[in-house]
């Protein structure tokens, strides 16, 4: 059994960070949750500008994704900054989040009356929530703790043939420890489709595959996109890429090779631990933000171009296999797997070296986004804004 | 690691391996299968980044790479062959739809 040095909270989750998390619960308080958190450590905002005007389903996921960021383990302690009138009240989204024992204050600029005011209080009870939060130490925590975002964007061939495969190899590691790992971007897999339902423990886990990528295949050709006759393109062909079972298996190879156990819409909780489906789009920003509000306490990024993303809450660990683009790209970049392509390296000793990496971070070594500041927040909606 | 590999095998399921830079006819080269050394004589020139065959694969089998079917066989492909386009075709699962 291994472990790593997390943050226990009182909801029995552990943290790979401890975070004050200031969310501004419409896009109208953006700004003053951007003025509470500045030059304040350890203390982060949203740069949400949802909250109002969205129409369907769109209002619960909005809500779901910021309450999932509120009462995220890497976080101590949550101030929801409301303006007033908006269709989705701060108290709500404060209700929602210190239910779960989080500590959680709101203040509404339309209550208050004036926005440095606002702003001056929020900062009083921000450096409050640091002072309790700095008592909180690190201790021992087995990794079957952790969540395990997994992504890839910017990619090119070194991400099929070698960063994902090693990430494959960690996530299996990861698995035996009883964490939970998180595959999804699901438009990337249309194509292989067929080969991770039949990777599904139950049917209807295959089922809900199937019928997520139906979903995403009928979206993208409504839009006037066949990503199934579009891939692979004649670049990917001139590179070596064969199918588009193949292409998508490149991507889907950064979670490893176990069973999936669950399937989970956007921005939820998986309830289960070896490897959950979680359908998200591909869009790097998008899917990030919904494993993160799902519950993932350290994600890892392969690319092949590179890409500085970040979150705000969750340390995200940047690797490539394309030695031109760590050796360009170093500040962005945390971990070279150049060696695989060189033929230095097997993928088992790159995965391995993934899993200590993965572990350290956990424990609080910082990575280059973080180093970056890079904050990015999307969330995915269906439908306009009204 | 002692020796510089100049192709990968993913997966022990894998029949295919993808070369790591550009290989000509002739070379035999030197992979990992199952644990094991293994010397594979190429009979045509791979590309970077292109597979080549690691086993006989008979008209209509399954190519394999990351322990699962990536297409299948449209002719009898000889170990050390180029495996692309020419050889290799799939459905693309439209049955999805």
């Amino acid at each position: 059994m291994k472990y790593f040095d997390g943050y226990r909270r009182a909801d029995g989750k552990t943290g790979t960070r401890n975070y004050i998390l200031v969310i501004p619960s419409v896009g109208c308080s953006q700004g003053i949750a951007r003025q509470i958190a500045r030059n304040l450590r350890n203390t982060v905002y949203l740069p949400n500008i949802l909250g109002c005007g969205q129409i369907g389903s769109d209002r619960a996921i909005v809500k779901k994704t910021l309450a999932g960021f509120g009462w995220h383990p890497n976080v101590s302690g949550v101030l929801v900054i409301g303006n007033g009138c908006e269709q989705l009240p701060a108290d709500e989204i404060a209700r929602e989040i210190s239910a779960t024992g989080r500590r959680t204050e709101v203040l509404v600029l339309q209550d208050v009356g004036s926005m440095r005011k606002t702003i001056s209080l929020g900062r009083k009870i921000v450096k409050d929530m640091l002072s309790n939060a700095s008592s909180l130490k690190r201790e021992p925590v087995l990794l079957s703790k952790l969540v395990l975002g997994t992504e890839c964007g910017g990619s090119d061939y070194t991400s099929g043939l070698a960063s994902n495969p090693a990430v494959g190899v960690a996530s299996d590691m990861l698995v035996k420890e009883g964490a939970s790992i998180i595959l999804s971007e699901t438009p990337e897999i249309i194509g292989a489709e067929h080969l991770l339902a039949g990777r599904a423990q139950t049917k209807v886990i295959a089922q809900k595959i199937l019928d997520a990528v139906a979903w995403w295949e009928a979206k993208a050709v409504e839009g006037g996109q066949d990503i199934r006759d579009a891939n692979p393109s004649p670049g990917n062909i001139a590179g070596g890429i064969t199918t588009l079972e193949e292409k998508s298996l490149g991507c889907i190879h950064k979670a490893g090779t176990t069973p999936i156990e669950e399937f989970i819409t956007y921005a939820d909780h998986p309830s289960r631990k070896g490897l959950v489906y979680m359908d998200t789009p591909a869009h790097d920003i998008e899917q990030l933000t919904g494993m993160v509000a799902g519950g993932a306490q350290i994600v890892v990024f392969t690319t092949g171009r590179g890409t500085p993303v970040g979150s705000p809450i969750a340390p995200v660990i940047k690797i490539t296999a394309n030695k031109n683009t760590y050796s360009v790209m170093r500040d962005c970049m945390d971990m070279d797997l150049s060696k695989i392509t060189e033929g230095r390296e097997t993928l088992q000793a790159a995965g391995r070296r993934v899993f200590d990496e993965i572990i350290a971070v956990a424990s609080g070594k910082m990575t280059k986004a973080e180093r970056l500041n890079q904050q990015d927040f999307c969330i995915f909606k269906t439908n306009m804004n009204i | 690691m002692k020796q510089k590999m100049t192709a990968i095998v993913i997966n022990e399921k894998d029949n295919v391996a993808t070369a790591l830079e550009d290989l000509h006819e002739g070379r035999e080269i030197r992979v990992i299968v199952c644990g094991k050394d293994e010397c594979v004589r190429l009979l045509t020139d791979i590309p970077s980044g292109h597979k080549f065959a690691l086993f006989e694969i008979e008209q209509g089998s399954n190519v394999i790479k990351y322990g699962e079917p990536i297409g299948h066989s449209t002719v009898h492909i000889k170990r050390g062959q180029h495996v692309h386009t020419h050889n290799v075709t799939s459905p693309k699962n439209r049955s999805a739809r």
